[in-house]
């Protein structure tokens, strides 16, 4: 143990532990910027420097190692006029037009500007105004309100090992973008946002897309229908206000029907559509000799980057579309017909916790009639609240009520889509029944649950052990993605979510998401799972009456044309 | 000159090894810079990502990803250099060459730069060019290295 003290407070902590950990378990305020919990240290932005009795200059405690007898002042007047300096010194470069920045009130360095008592600054501003990078459909980079903290490069190369962005130039004149300072369609990114996440401020963002949603709500003409992600339930609480983890279901939907959507559905219902349609198509390729391990489809930030960076193992990607784009398909198609609308008046909206499904969304082979976009417009989880915050809508109090038919059983497998390994467990909870032709005793596979970032499961199915893996994060993307293509891959079965924790921690999600909200957000997901009535996607009633309606069988040729889609390489 | 691949092959495939890889190889080139297709295969051999490689060439400005003339004019401004009239050096070679820091002439010929202490303060004022440091500098003495290189190419 390590005795010091900070602010005249006896301070008792283990070995190697900084300065700024042990003040915040003692519940010692030190600001900080640079800084994002279960990210690398970088003490690049100097806003947590501390005074030690005996040292000259001033320590970044987010980065100084506690020694024993260390006398450490958080706020005397020497760190309080350097932490000032510093913001002010940010300030002079930065596009500091807080009240139409879209992260007004959500911003790390304008809560810094405030607390420190920032009214005034001294130096003049010496922002020399950068093009805005806002030519791909899912973000966009404004380099004038960079503050250079290096959260972005952090996870773009540790955790998803994509190296897109990094530090650009020398001293005053660095600029964190692409190599050669190109645009993000000019790079591999996959769009993931999870850059946009940890930005402190308003550099990433996501495009906004409100203003044609809010259009079409408008327009007399139109049919406006919105679907509901399964991470979205747990999140969209928190953006609002309230716990992290809050099961807000029911409340989404109050609240879109509010904003006046016509009719308000689950994508758990095509959640469950893609459990039968990929479950099936995993038990054609191991009976029929198919390639195998089926890799799934449902991420389209892992879409993209096995597009770009492993082309030679498209063939195992199934070729389902994901739920949201079979969601979209539908629509315009049987949903058109049984309402007897044009397809051209349907206008489908898709609440998304993820940037890439904006990518998604605008692919040509996403278009039924080839023109049209089946899905015209995604928000993200931000969106759908800044447009709940814009109606002046009391999220917390307003009163629930269900999803709409013909959508509306969906199940907890469709559910737990949202957390990583969900897929995985909603497809062996229906091809082990449907192969074996017994009913599971556990339905629970706890093995491809938590948080490791790849996990493997054995399951029996027709009689022979098989095994199945799943990866979150594009970095344990990779290490599974090199096995497949070496021929190693053990798996029959592989689940792939490009972003930490799944969809509960995609990229579209609300700001500051950490390991611990991640998990809190998982546990809402299960929960959400256990207390539903059906649990297995081939028992949904509603999914067996489209089949017979409808779609005839799995794999038949109605599924093949608007449930299923192919890849390309493109490789850069 | 020699090819990427050849000044490659004399290096073992590990990162340390990037920045002399880049400082070799852009000695070795006329118009003196890196280029994208050159960092893709450093990039590939080394397996550093490219954004990597960019961020440590824009670091050092000895290194370059724009192209720069046959002959890069190096003065010295630093205090030896300003106080034995460097100045007027460097105007004499932006008369000469008609660009000045850190451009190139229209004909690909020449790049003018500042550059920090050649080690050169006893001889001062100095310039480099290439690898060739010129010392005690006049205006006069510049004229005449300046033409002779320009002689040379004709």
């Amino acid at each position: 143990m390590v005795n010091f003290k900070i602010n005249n407070i006896d301070i008792s902590v283990e070995e190697n532990t900084t300065i700024l950990q042990a003040a915040r378990k003692h519940h010692i305020d030190i600001p900080t910027l640079c800084n994002y919990p279960d990210l690398e240290i970088k003490s690049e932005c100097r806003v947590c420097v501390v005074e030690i009795n005996g040292e000259k200059k001033l320590f970044t405690s987010c980065s100084t190692i506690a020694k024993e007898g260390m006398i450490v002042n958080t706020n005397s007047p020497k760190v309080l006029n350097a932490r000032k300096t510093i913001l002010e010194l940010i300030l002079a470069n930065h596009d500091a037009v807080c009240a139409t920045c879209p992260k007004n009130l959500n911003c790390e360095l304008q809560t810094l500007a405030n607390k420190l008592g920032i009214d005034e600054n001294r130096f003049p501003t010496v922002l020399e105004v950068k093009p805005i990078d806002n030519k791909n459909p899912a973000l966009i980079r404004n380099i004038n309100r960079c503050i250079k903290c290096g959260r972005c490069i952090d996870v773009c190369k540790s955790i998803q090992s994509m190296n897109v962005l990094d530090v650009m130039g020398r001293g005053q004149n660095i600029e964190i973008t692409p190599a050669y300072g190109k645009f993000l369609t000019d790079e591999s990114c996959t769009y993931c946002g999870q850059c946009s996440s940890v930005c402190p401020v308003g550099a990433i963002i996501e495009k906004d897309d409100t203003d044609p949603v809010w259009e079409a709500l408008n327009n007399p003409n139109l049919h406006v229908i919105v679907q509901v992600a399964p991470a979205v339930r747990v999140s969209l609480g928190e953006e609002l206000g309230m716990e992290p983890g809050s099961i807000v279901t029911e409340k989404v939907v109050s609240a879109l029907k509010y904003l006046g959507f016509d009719a308000v559905y689950d994508t758990d219902f095509t959640a469950d559509l893609t459990i039968i349609e990929e479950g099936n198509e995993l038990i054609d390729r191991i009976t029929n000799g198919g390639v195998l391990p089926i890799m799934t489809s449902c991420c389209p930030g892992w879409i993209n980057y096995v597009e770009q960076k492993y082309p030679e193992i498209l063939d195992h990607i199934s070729s389902c579309k994901s739920p949201q784009q079979m969601f979209g398909a539908l629509a315009k198609s049987y949903y058109a017909e049984k309402m007897k609308l044009d397809p051209k008046n349907i206008f489908v909206v898709s609440i998304m916790p993820c940037t890439a499904k904006k990518y998604e969304a605008k692919r040509e082979e996403m278009r039924i009639d080839s023109v049209n976009p089946d899905v015209d417009v995604v928000l993200t989880t931000r969106e759908l609240g800044k447009m709940v915050r814009q109606m002046g809508i009391n999220f917390e109090s307003i009163e629930g009520s269900p999803f709409d038919k013909p959508f509306g059983i969906t199940t907890g497998a469709a559910a737990i889509f949202g957390a990583t390994g969900g897929v995985m467990e909603a497809a062996l909870r229906t091809v082990y029944e449907v192969v074996n032709k017994e009913e599971l005793k556990d339905i629970n596979f706890t093995m491809v649950r938590g948080t490791d970032g790849i996990k493997e499961a054995e399951v029996e199915l027709g009689g022979q052990k098989v095994k199945v893996a799943v990866a979150h994060t594009l970095a344990n993307a990779k290490i599974l993605s090199d096995q497949v293509k070496n021929g190693t891959s053990p798996y029959v079965f592989i689940e792939i979510m490009a972003c930490p924790g799944g969809c509960i921690g995609g990229g579209g999600q609300p700001y500051g998401t950490t390991a611990e909200i991640r998990q809190k957000r998982i546990d809402a997901i299960y929960k959400v799972d256990e207390n539903m009535t059906i649990r297995k996607s081939h028992e949904n009633p509603d999914i067996k009456a489209l089949y017979d309606d409808y779609l005839e069988k799995p794999l038949g040729h109605k599924s093949h044309q608007l449930l299923h889609t192919h890849y390309h390489s493109r490789k850069k | 000159m020699i090819s990427l691949k050849e000044v490659l092959k004399k290096y073992p495939k590990k990162e340390e090894y990037l920045i002399e890889i880049l400082l070799e190889f852009q000695t070795s080139k006329k118009n003196h810079y890196i280029s994208s297709e050159d960092v893709s295969t450093i990039s590939e051999y080394l397996d550093i990502p490219e954004s990597q490689i960019c961020s440590v060439i824009s670091f050092y400005t000895l290194l370059s990803m724009t192209p720069k003339g046959k002959y890069v004019v190096q003065v010295c401004h630093d205090v030896p250099c300003f106080v034995n009239d460097a100045t007027n050096i460097y105007e004499k070679l932006v008369e000469l060459l008609g660009v000045s820091d850190g451009e190139t002439t229209p004909d690909s010929l020449f790049t003018l730069e500042i550059t920090e202490c050649l080690g050169c303060c006893n001889v001062a004022p100095a310039m480099r060019i290439n690898n060739e440091v010129y010392t005690s500098l006049t205006p006069a003495k510049i004229e005449t290295i300046i033409n002779d290189l320009r002689g040379e190419v004709k």
